[in-house]
């Protein structure tokens, strides 16, 4: 049963790496705008102007 | 082909609307590809985005642009380094960084046309916009392009940025980084973690697996240490300087609780006594951080302390001796400069005017928002805006020292809101604080003859489980949905305890222009016939007069040729009269013209009368422009005192009797009366609540109990409140006082269950039996009831209130 300190050592280390990660995106920024990413990924390149057609 | 050509003729057939902003087309300006605009700014940013290749502009969109149906501020300014290197992110000889506010964005098509202006000016590498807070980034060549230019260009294709005083000095001040989601972080993984630690505790550990429950106990302890250390430590600081100060609020026992909970835990753990209360105390500190962040809601495009700053410009044409024009920031203006104040643009400090035909509109200063004319070596006060030809002045006073700005400075204006009235859960909590106390310590004092250990037990067990979670969570919880519900219906509160003030107001105080008429709206109509020189007359006899009805009739009639007036003179409250070329003219009220036949007065318009050598020419008949919904004020009357204040003249005094009641409406109050007719209404008890729209009342919005900006775009400068009110949501109003009540009694009621909650938990631990599995369940269970309650409640408040 000795895994178990193994294990919960490996689970810890893993949410502490995430935690990490959270508090790097903090940093950089990525979540200071949690809007405009959303309006922007539907926006296409060139969209196909309906006036032409 | 034929579905295009029908849907073009029944787009005829309706009102035509700009092909840009989508405006009604009063006058119809042909552009290019047979679009229609709505004026020729509109057509000159179509043909700029067309001839660029970023037609699909208005392919994302119908009407995407902003109108540019008014003439853009100067931005020579923009070229001098002094000015704009506060403006600046970030420069270096190669590329500038540069962040704007711009409140035209609104849809994806301008987030589209913002992120792709590199096909407009190559020179701009990047540019990435943020939505919410109606910002763009942008990242230029020095050497291709300039500040100006970018400005000039966004200004081209409709996005002018707005650039103000206050964003200067906003960005000096700001820069504090706010740790409250790095708390959450570390509290929701600090409680994740001991809620997997703990559960073989409570599902038993078998005895020869005894070294896990010591390992487990040992990592849980661990893990409350950074929720004590670094998550709680704000309750504890609250706590301490709260108690400093002999005041008991819910952080005191908040902080208890954390501080009982991690000790005993400690004890329990070090000891081997037991498996101590790791995840309650997790639990607790993520749910308050939790309430915290619901609490603190952030309107990005909204600015609730404005001031005169963000209202003046950034820098102000001087002429020096030379004759020459350059731009000078704000703050270096020096007694004696000569300044240039174009069309629309703010006079910025008291001056003399030395050339040009001045019309000053004071209205955000007065609430007057008739332009008043300034002969040449009359002061000029700062705060107003000219309309008409450019005007050069002598500067008297720095900017500092002006009048509107000594006025803001006042002391009764930056008053601290120290006198709102106390939140329930403040008022609460110092009663649920001793009663607390008093539980802990009688049990501790019961068992403390008998059985140490026991009595010790019961102590901790009592501050434990009666830490008041479930009641510092439900303000927070209700007060953000009710916060949410009345944004979604355009009334943007500061914060979460303007809700409560607003519930508890008894005393409505109006501004009228700007709050309850649209100003500068205003429908004159002409009944009666005149031949030109009778038009000249009347034009001449009004032009002698300062009167705001006699600059309407002097707008109205706006270029007729001005007569030598002989005799002059003006019976206020009545009327003038004057006489030229052997003509008498009389222009007044009803009661001042007596001769020949009188057309009856209609019940919301103002009328002035018009005669000649006693003869009834005709009369004009003011049609107020006066805000959709006003009916509601009749109906409030019955329940709150309302009260109109104006820095109007009183001509409108008949027209509004119908709204107001004739006996509480005050006019030519300057903005002084105002805020002490706010604070005489506190001294006699009342709760006030100012509604005013322009500088003239950011004292009295001040001073009252709840100040509400009311704004028809609420982008626009809004001065300092507690809450901006969209004029279209005026009507609503009723329903909001309602709505906040509604808010309160679901507090309140939150606040019996949490009490419920408490007692249950309370029987359990006075005997000191409380095990660490009760708590655990006790403690999220009354939250989860709590935060449920309250969300639930108040939307079904809100539905009940229509909103």
């Amino acid at each position: 049963m000795s895994i178990i300190y193994f294990l919960i050592g490996c689970s810890v280390l893993l949410a502490l790496l995430f935690l990490g990660a959270f508090f790097w995106a903090q940093k950089s920024g990525q979540n200071d705008d949690l809007y405009t990413p959303s309006v922007r990924i539907l926006l296409d390149d060139e969209p196909v102007d309906e006036e032409k057609k | 082909m034929l579905i295009k050509q029908s849907m073009k003729d029944s787009s005829i057939l309706e009102k035509l609307h700009c092909y840009h902003c989508g405006n009604d087309c009063e006058e119809e300006y042909l552009g290019p590809d047979e679009k229609v605009f709505c004026c020729n700014g509109c057509r000159e940013v179509y043909s700029v985005l067309s001839q660029s290749g970023l037609g699909s502009y208005y392919a994302f969109n119908q009407h995407p642009g902003a109108t540019k149906d008014k003439i853009s501020p100067r931005f020579e300014y923009l070229n001098e380094p002094t000015i704009t290197k506060d403006l600046i992110d970030y420069t270096d000889d190669k590329f500038t960084i540069v962040t704007f506010y711009i409140p035209a964005i609104h849809c994806s098509s301008c987030i589209w046309l913002l992120e792709n202006l590199n096909r407009l000016e190559p020179a701009i590498y990047y540019s990435r916009v943020d939505f919410l807070r109606k910002q763009v980034n942008i990242r230029f060549d020095n050497k291709l392009s300039s500040l100006y230019k970018v400005v000039g260009l966004l200004d081209k294709i409709g996005y002018e940025p707005l650039i103000s005083l206050q964003d200067v000095i906003k960005k000096q001040t700001s820069g504090k980084k706010d740790k409250l989601i790095k708390k959450i972080a570390v509290a929701g993984f600090c409680f994740g973690n001991v809620m997997l630690l703990s559960f073989p505790e409570y599902l038993g550990i078998s005895k020869y697996e005894q070294t896990f429950r010591q390992f487990f106990g040992f990592l849980n302890l661990a893990f409350c240490l950074p929720i004590v250390l670094y998550c709680g430590t704000d309750y504890f600081r609250s706590a301490w300087a709260n108690l400093k100060n002999r005041v008991l609020n819910i952080d005191f026992p908040l902080a208890l609780g954390i501080a009982v909970l991690f000790l005993r835990t400690a004890f329990e753990v070090l000891t081997q006594n037991g498996s101590g209360f790791a995840d309650t105390c997790c639990g607790l500190v993520f749910f308050l951080l939790i309430g915290k962040l619901v609490q603190r809601k952030t309107y990005y495009h909204l600015s609730f302390e404005r001031d005169y700053r963000s209202f003046f410009p950034v820098a102000v044409q001087v002429t020096d001796e030379k004759g020459i024009e350059h731009a000078v920031p704000l703050a270096e203006i020096k007694v004696g400069q000569r300044i240039l104040i174009r069309n629309n643009e703010i006079i910025p400090a008291d001056a003399i005017l030395l050339q040009g035909e001045a019309k000053v509109d004071f209205s955000f200063v007065t609430g007057e928002s008739v332009p008043v004319n300034k002969v040449l070596g009359e002061v000029v006060y700062a705060g107003g805006r000219q309309t008409g030809e450019a005007i050069e002045l002598e500067v008297v006073k720095p900017v500092s020292q002006s009048y509107l700005t000594r006025l803001w400075n006042n002391e009764a204006f930056s008053r601290t809101s120290e006198n709102r009235t106390k939140t329930f859960s403040e008022k609460v909590s110092k009663y649920f604080t001793i009663g607390l106390l008093l539980v802990a310590f009688g049990s501790l004092f019961f068992w403390l003859p008998t059985d140490f250990h026991r009595a010790l037990a019961a102590f901790t067990s009592v501050l434990i489980i009666a830490c008041p979670c479930a009641l510092a969570l439900s303000t927070p919880f209700t007060m953000s949905a009710a916060l949410s519900i009345l944004d979604k219906n355009q009334f943007y509160l500061k914060n979460t305890a303007v809700v409560e003030q607003l519930a508890h107001i008894d005393t409505i105080v109006f501004d009228k222009t700007g709050t309850i008429t649209v100003a500068g709206a205003d429908k004159i109509t002409f009944n009666g016939q005149v031949t030109e020189y009778q038009k000249q007359l009347l034009y001449s006899t009004c032009a002698n007069s300062a009167h705001p009805l006699s600059r309407l009739i002097c707008q109205y009639w706006e270029g007729t040729t001005r007569l030598g007036t002989r005799s002059y003179s003006e019976i206020p409250g009545k009327g003038i009269s004057a006489a030229i070329d052997n003509h008498q003219i009389d222009i007044g009220s009803r009661l001042f013209i007596k001769g020949g036949f009188i057309a009856q007065a209609a019940a919301d318009a103002t009328e002035v009368y018009l005669q000649i050598d006693h003869q009834f020419i005709g009369h004009f008949s003011i049609r107020q422009q006066y805000r959709e919904g006003l009916e509601i004020i009749k109906d409030l009357s019955f329940r709150y005192n309302i009260f109109l204040l104006s820095g109007d003249h009183g001509h409108e005094r008949d027209a509004l009797s119908g709204i107001f009641n004739p006996d509480l409406m005050f006019f030519e109050r300057s903005p002084q009366d105002k805020l002490d007719f706010i604070k005489n209404l506190q001294a006699r008890g009342r709760k006030v609540m100012m509604i005013g729209d322009g500088l003239n009342d950011a004292g009295a919005l001040k001073q009252s109990d709840l100040g509400i900006a009311i704004t028809d775009n609420v982008n626009n400068f809004s001065p300092g409140s507690d809450a901006i009110l969209d004029g279209s949501a005026l009507s609503r109003l009723p329903q909001f006082f309602k709505f906040s009540k509604n808010a309160l009694s679901v507090i309140y009621c939150s606040f019996g269950i949490s009490l419920i909650y408490n007692v249950v938990g309370l029987s359990f631990a006075v005997s000191g039996r409380l095990s660490p599995l009760i708590a655990a369940i006790l403690m999220p269970l009354s939250t989860v009831t709590i935060i449920s309650f309250t969300s639930i409640a108040t939307h079904v408040a809100a539905k009940r209130r229509r909103l």
